[in-house]
């Protein structure tokens, strides 16, 4: 009863947007060696007074984020073009530009926006795509992600994840003798625009998304002991879905949606089960006396990645649905963990331990190649992107708990750091849209 | 929980004797039968009132003598890196609680921590170990199952902010805590 009460006051729910506490900042810390030159020009505005949002800077910012652009400086544009008409491509070989962007916004109705773009191959002379994409003008900054996705997606080949969000868990200390605040927030992929979800005095962790992006789980400790909540987006609405003595942590839910795994340790010591999320049975999939921990789905949903020190260290096993088989598949250093598997099935990025430093590796398993990609001291919870180009973490900098970001190749390399507090436990949501 | 269900007890009691009297309306002799009731009630609620103040006294007694315990012989115990193994120290401290344990009635909760090196998740079920291993010292020592709650933290709750092995030592550790 008394945990009960204290649970209702320790937790605070935010249904729709709340004081954002833990704004993140991007600092680009090493960019791609052969980045594509782009001119993102500022869209012409065409309704009245000043545009909602400058969606060009939120497609720039995208794109310089990604490493594989690098954008040219609105200072050193000759020319601010919104048409074709306008376009005097020497201009832009001036400036060894190798692609235009130019576009218009207008408003809609019923507060709307409209963004148009054209995309030019200024060498060739030619336009090379347009498109547009509208929406609420509350939501420009997602209009602005979206276009980014698609000039992504036409210049590499591989389908954009900027309109995308993340979870990530930011604490503020309390101070001596007073109790934390966990705080649970979602943000664009950028980092901007945070919504608290939640807030509690008692520790949150484990953020994850289900597969439609539409709801969330996560472990919170509220009723003084780890439980594994979901919680609807839309509504705010959240379920307890775990109440046993012990761990009830690490959820993650498979691919179709159905099952969620997570790590119990009701018969005495942590084990992986299976919970249908329809029935609430649960399977056991891990029996034995060493540590079995963090679940993650293959994206085929046949196969589970784990950690476990049954070999007397933590290391990264594969158990197979259909057969029950259990192996190993990681043996390169002396500590790997918290494995998550990218949409081709085949990267596996983990926590690995060499030379005493926790980093951040991506394990192939098609080659069975481990290739660290980060070189800082204390590198936790990696999380991919859904198109698998990017691997946001967790990490330290100075005294401070921060995100930062590696592209999948190591070569660039960026840093959100929160204005306030600690930031921990990144979760890169999938596709939000159906393609 | 002893507590509420008694005063939920003593509440029913109250509320039956209200009960009576409020049905109590005709005639003189079902007044004073009524009246009667109701005495005989309040005094059953007395009663149950004294019993519940001396047993909460003698729970705050015990509460009180397991937290002068644990001022007394330290309610930390440390650990070795990546380690649930008890030290000597630790095995020294423990052993005192439990002399005092075995003298009381109150019960304990174990709450494992561990420093910030290595994954969220596994150092939740290191902290784990960590408490499971003084609760079961306990219990081979003599002390009941069902008055040890373990539980962990993992890295979640450290005592010393920052990194390096003098941070990371004071992190690495159980908690004994009395319950409530």
């Amino acid at each position: 009863m008394k945990n009960l009460v204290a649970a209702m006051l320790s937790v605070v729910l935010f249904l729709t947007t709340a004081a954002a506490r833990a704004d993140l900042t991007i600092e680009i810390t090493q960019g791609s060696d052969n980045p594509t030159a782009i001119a993102v020009v500022p869209l012409a505005w065409q309704g009245p007074g000043t545009a909602p949002e400058d969606v060009s800077l939120v497609v720039e910012s995208d794109l310089l984020r990604s490493g594989q652009f690098s954008p040219v400086a609105r200072a050193d544009m000759l020319g601010m073009p919104s048409t074709q008409e306008e376009v005097f491509y020497r201009d832009w070989r001036a400036l060894e530009t190798e692609y235009l962007l130019i576009g218009k916004a207008t408003p809609g109705p019923n507060a709307g926006l409209r963004v148009d773009y054209e995309l030019f191959d200024v060498l060739r002379q030619t336009r090379v795509f347009s498109g547009y994409e509208s929406g609420p003008a509350s939501d420009a900054r997602m209009l602005g992600h979206r276009v980014a996705d698609k000039i992504y997606e036409h210049l590499t080949g591989v389908r954009g994840a900027f309109a995308t969000r993340l979870l990530y868990v930011s604490v503020t200390r309390g101070g001596p003798g007073n109790k934390d605040y966990y705080r649970l927030t979602m943000s664009d992929s950028d980092g901007a625009r945070p919504i608290v979800l939640l807030e509690s005095r008692e520790p949150l962790l484990a953020p994850a998304w289900a597969p439609d992006a539409r709801q969330i789980a996560y472990v919170s400790f509220e009723t003084g002991r780890p439980a594994i909540f979901r919680q609807d987006l839309a509504t705010g609405q959240r379920e307890q879905l775990t109440n046993f003595q012990g761990l009830n942590s690490a959820p993650a839910w498979s691919p179709d949606g159905k099952t969620m795994a997570m790590v119990l340790s009701k018969d005495g010591n942590p084990d992986i089960f299976l919970m249908d999320l329809a029935t609430r049975q649960l399977t056991n999939i891990t029996n034995n006396y060493a540590i079995e921990t963090e679940p993650a789905w293959m994206p085929d949903g046949k196969a589970l990645l784990f950690t476990s020190d049954r070999g007397g260290k933590p290391q990264i096993y594969r158990y197979d649905l259909a057969n029950g088989a259990t192996k190993r598949i990681s043996f390169e250093g002396t500590y790997n963990a918290r494995a998550r598997v990218a949409q081709d099935g085949r990267n596996v990025v983990l926590v690995h331990q060499a030379d005493g430093n926790f980093n951040i590796a991506v394990l192939d398993l098609v080659t069975n190649r481990m290739q660290v990609l980060t070189s800082t001291q204390l590198d936790e919870s990696p999380s991919i992107a859904p198109n698998g180009s990017m691997v946001l973490y967790a990490t330290k900098f100075g005294d401070r708990g921060i995100l930062a970001a590696v592209s999948a190749d190591g070569g660039a390399k960026f840093r959100l750091p929160s204005r306030e507090g600690d930031v921990r436990e990144p979760a890169w949501s999938p596709y939000l849209s159906a393609k | 929980m002893k507590h509420v269900s008694v005063a939920g007890k003593l509440v029913t009691l109250l509320l039956s004797a209200a009960f009576l009297v409020a049905c109590s309306s005709s005639s003189t002799k079902e007044d004073e039968e009524a009246a009667a009731a109701a005495a005989a009630a309040a005094a059953a609620a007395r009663a149950a009132q004294d019993a519940a103040a001396s047993s909460a006294s003698a729970a705050d007694a015990d509460r009180q003598r397991l937290m002068d315990a644990a001022s007394a012989y330290g309610n930390v115990f440390y650990f070795a890196y990546d380690s649930s193994n008890l030290t000597p120290e630790a095995i020294g401290a423990l052993d005192a609680h439990i002399a005092v344990l075995k003298t009381t009635n109150g019960n304990v909760r174990l709450e494992g921590h561990t420093d910030e090196r290595g994954t969220r998740e596994y150092n939740l079920a290191l902290g784990e170990r960590r408490a499971n291993s003084v609760r079961d010292y306990m219990v081979l020592n003599g002390i009941a199952n069902y008055r040890i709650e373990a539980i962990s933290y993992g890295e979640e709750r450290p005592l010393a902010y920052g990194s390096g092995e003098a941070n990371w030592a004071q992190n690495r550790r159980v908690e004994l805590v009395v319950a409530n």
